[in-house]
């Protein structure tokens, strides 16, 4: 079962997340990422050309992705590797629950994964009396508040420094109250301390993947903190979950959306770690897991392949969307209600939830762009924030008096000569009405306008009307 | 005033068709005659066919077939027209880009609403990118901060072009805003569908306009303008916000955006 959303309610969540003094407090951090990927942009000028070729990479994938499924399951398997498939959120979870029941596992180590937020696998895990424990630093705290990441790639930018110490406090209990934890490094150390722990107790590591290698069979995850090596070293199981897009075809080609991942993250040339794993230990390795498990899970994407969203299946989880959004950097990512926020998410909530669930979130965009013109693989996600919206208009979904106000102005607008005649008299009567102050604080029709802005009234009779008035132009 | 644009090109177009947009018609006409000054004074001859709206609205609404059939009646009405070229980066945005999207699938309107797109220009960048005007005959007192509207800056490349003009206006300064490609919030209809976000965006946007130190917003767009003024003004700011063409124009006796006019007693 896919995890519960509220993107249905986006308004309500909007208005509970710019209310929120302490997430208003914590979000400008997340403006820092625009900076830093402009700066390493500016370092390597092949960036462009970089774009293209990740964009093809990825197209050429998708065309192709049933063969490409195919050797990557050969490759893995014959490097003593055993690949699930999964067709949804619950046979995904099913499927990690039991290879842990069956290794009688009590805790599972985690590197960052959206897809396992996304199928919910905590909970399964929990459900099955399985702790699972987050290791990287940002969701062992959101973990510890029982929160969702806000973010694809830094899941605690809703949290100050100050809400870590806090959380910290609260949970690891045996912490002196006077231990120092003003600065992040401490903090770092902090969880380190507690998470060792978790890693050498742990029976069952999962990763989620950056890319899946279909050459060789083999996953790549990208980390900062080197707890994704961590949590599938240790372990004596390694269990890799990756939705089917993943999918690259060579290794060359890994390296190359690698060269603009992290510099359209975090403005990194290169993450801090970048971690390659291909079946379980062989003889004589000096380490690594007794078993290696690719958990390949669909959950909507097939059905994204034939249709007007393909394109989104680009998507390489970089983040620089978000980062450059309006509408994310005002109100966070739990407002958008469900695993992922903006405009990646505007556009993929609605077509693994359903238009009905996430349409909200296409619908409530400037278009102003700035996504596409950052995006790594030039995912258009403006048109198809659009395409939502001609889906949801086409079912009726539109809400009445919005339908019902559109009618009415295209009645008019494709009238050009009523048009003129009305516009004019309506806009010559405002301008009575606004012409003392020279604008409005308050009209009845534009009051999610006027709430907070004052409204420039008509400067008198249109333009139209003056020119035909001057010159007899207007034919 | 003396006609001194230099329009270096040999031959200008003789034909500019002026796509007002919806805004500048019913809202701000002055900003229309300050676009016909220009292009006039460019050496063009402009004419006003008779419009209603690019139909944006519609077609951000997800209503393509309302979209798709004023767009037909655009074109239909500048089918005369060497070039249309409008005051907003928006509206020619979707006619530049957005028409042919909407006939993708009807290849002979395909092919007329590409020829059509082909045409289309935003104002500031069709004087300086196709006319080759450099410089403008105006003055204005004061230090504007330029506000690059999202469509008119990544959609059809409007960047150097308006301040390029400005440069050339005596007595104005420059100054530029911090996060400059961020959007205002406008959105169209989202600013009023989603006003409680569209004020949050905006109210970012009048703060660093107003710690620009500027005395006047610029943009090429009213849609931006009248929501970054409306804000300005409902926090009390003293900032006056203009569409760039009218003082690039040297037309601005009417007041700015969302001002009364000085009481005059009859």
């Amino acid at each position: 079962m896919t995890v519960p959303s509220t993107s249905s309610r986006f308004k309500a969540n909007v208005s509970q997340a710019l209310a929120d003094e302490r997430l208003q407090g914590a979000l400008p951090h997340a403006r820092n990422f625009a900076g830093a990927r402009a700066a390493a942009v500016a370092r390597l000028p092949e960036f462009e050309a970089l774009r293209d070729s990740a964009r093809a990479i990825k197209d050429h994938t998708l065309a192709h992705l049933d063969l490409y499924l195919e050797a990557f399951e050969r490759k893995a398997t014959e490097a003593g590797g055993q690949v699930h498939y999964a067709r949804d959120a619950a046979e995904a979870t099913a499927t990690i629950v039991d290879l842990c029941k069956a290794r009688g596992a009590r805790t599972v180590v985690k590197g960052k994964s959206m897809i396992s937020e996304e199928i919910g696998l905590n909970a399964a895990l929990e459900r099955a009396g399985i702790a699972a424990v987050e290791t990287d630093l940002g969701e062992y705290a959101i973990q510890l508040r029982d929160e969702r990441p806000s973010h694809i790639i830094a899941p605690a930018i809703h949290l100050t420094r100050k809400d870590f110490e806090a959380e910290f406090r609260r949970a690891h209990r045996d912490l002196p109250a006077d231990r120092d934890l003003s600065r992040p490094e401490q903090l770092l150390g902090e969880a380190r301390a507690v998470l060792r722990d978790k890693f050498l107790s742990a029976e069952v590591g999962v990763t989620g993947a950056n890319f899946l290698v279909a050459e060789t069979g083999a996953s790549i995850i990208v980390t900062n903190e080197g707890n994704g090596d961590l949590a599938q070293v240790l372990p004596k199981v390694h269990v890799v979950v990756a939705s089917i897009e993943k999918l690259v075809p060579t290794l060359n080609d890994a390296a190359q959306i690698l060269r603009v991942l992290a510099r359209s993250a975090t403005g990194q040339d290169m993450a801090v770690y970048t971690t390659i794993a291909v079946g379980p230990r062989r003889p004589g390795d000096p380490d690594g897991p007794e078993e290696w498990h690719v958990v390949l899970v669909d959950n909507g994407r097939s059905a994204m392949l034939g249709s007007p969203f393909k394109d989104m299946l680009r998507c390489i989880r970089c983040g620089a969307c978000m980062n450059h959004c309006p509408v994310y950097l005002a109100v966070g990512g739990h407002a958008y209600g469900w695993i992922y926020p903006g405009p990646m998410g505007a556009v993929l909530t609605p077509a693994l939830l359903g238009v009905a669930e996430g349409g909200q979130l296409p619908n409530a965009s400037t278009l102003c762009g700035r996504c596409e013109a950052v995006c790594p693989t030039r995912i258009p996600l403006p048109r198809m924030m659009r395409q939502w919206r001609e889906r949801e208009f086409a079912r009726r979904l539109t809400p009445a008096p919005a339908r019902f106000a559109l009618g009415l102005w295209a009645f008019f607008a494709k009238r050009p000569a009523l048009y003129r005649l009305s516009s004019d008299l309506a806009t010559r009567l405002l301008h009575l009405v606004g012409r003392a102050r020279g604008r409005f604080s308050w009209l009845p029709f534009a009051r999610g306008w006027t709430r907070s802005r004052d409204l420039a009234a008509p400067q008198g009779a249109t333009f139209q009307s003056r020119w035909r008035a001057k010159s007899g132009r207007v034919k | 005033m003396e006609n001194v644009v230099a329009a270096e090109t040999a031959k200008p177009p003789t034909r500019v068709g002026l796509f007002v947009t919806c805004l500048v018609d019913l809202v701000r006409p002055s900003v229309g005659f300050a676009a016909v000054k220009l292009l006039e004074d460019a050496g063009c001859e402009v004419v006003v066919p008779s419009q209603s709206c690019c139909g944006q609205p519609a077609y951000n609404s997800g209503d393509r077939a309302t979209a798709r059939a004023i767009a037909l009646k655009v074109i239909d009405a500048f089918a005369g027209c060497d070039y249309v070229v409008a005051p907003s980066g928006s509206c020619a945005g979707m006619l530049a880009k957005h028409y042919p999207e909407l006939f993708a699938d009807e290849p002979e309107l395909m092919r007329q609403a590409a020829a059509f797109a082909a045409k289309c220009c935003e104002l500031t960048s069709f004087l300086v990118d196709r006319l080759g005007v450099k410089t403008v005959a105006a003055r204005y007192e004061g230090v504007a901060a330029y506000h690059d509207s999202c469509a008119g800056l990544r959609e059809m490349g409007v960047k150097n072009q308006p301040r390029e003009l400005l440069a050339s206006v005596e007595g104005l300064r420059l100054v530029d805003l911090p996060e400059g490609e961020e959007c205002c919030g406008f959105g169209g209809l989202f600013s009023v569908k989603y006003g409680e976000l569209s004020d949050a965006i905006v109210g970012r946007k009048a703060s660093d306009v107003a710690a620009s130190g500027a005395d006047t917003l610029l943009a090429g767009d009213l849609g931006c303008l009248m929501n970054i003024a409306g804000k300005l003004q409902r926090q009390g700011r003293a900032v006056k916000a203009r569409h760039v063409a009218e003082v690039l124009a040297g037309m601005t006796d009417e007041p700015p955006i969302g001002e009364a006019a000085a009481r005059v007693k009859p």
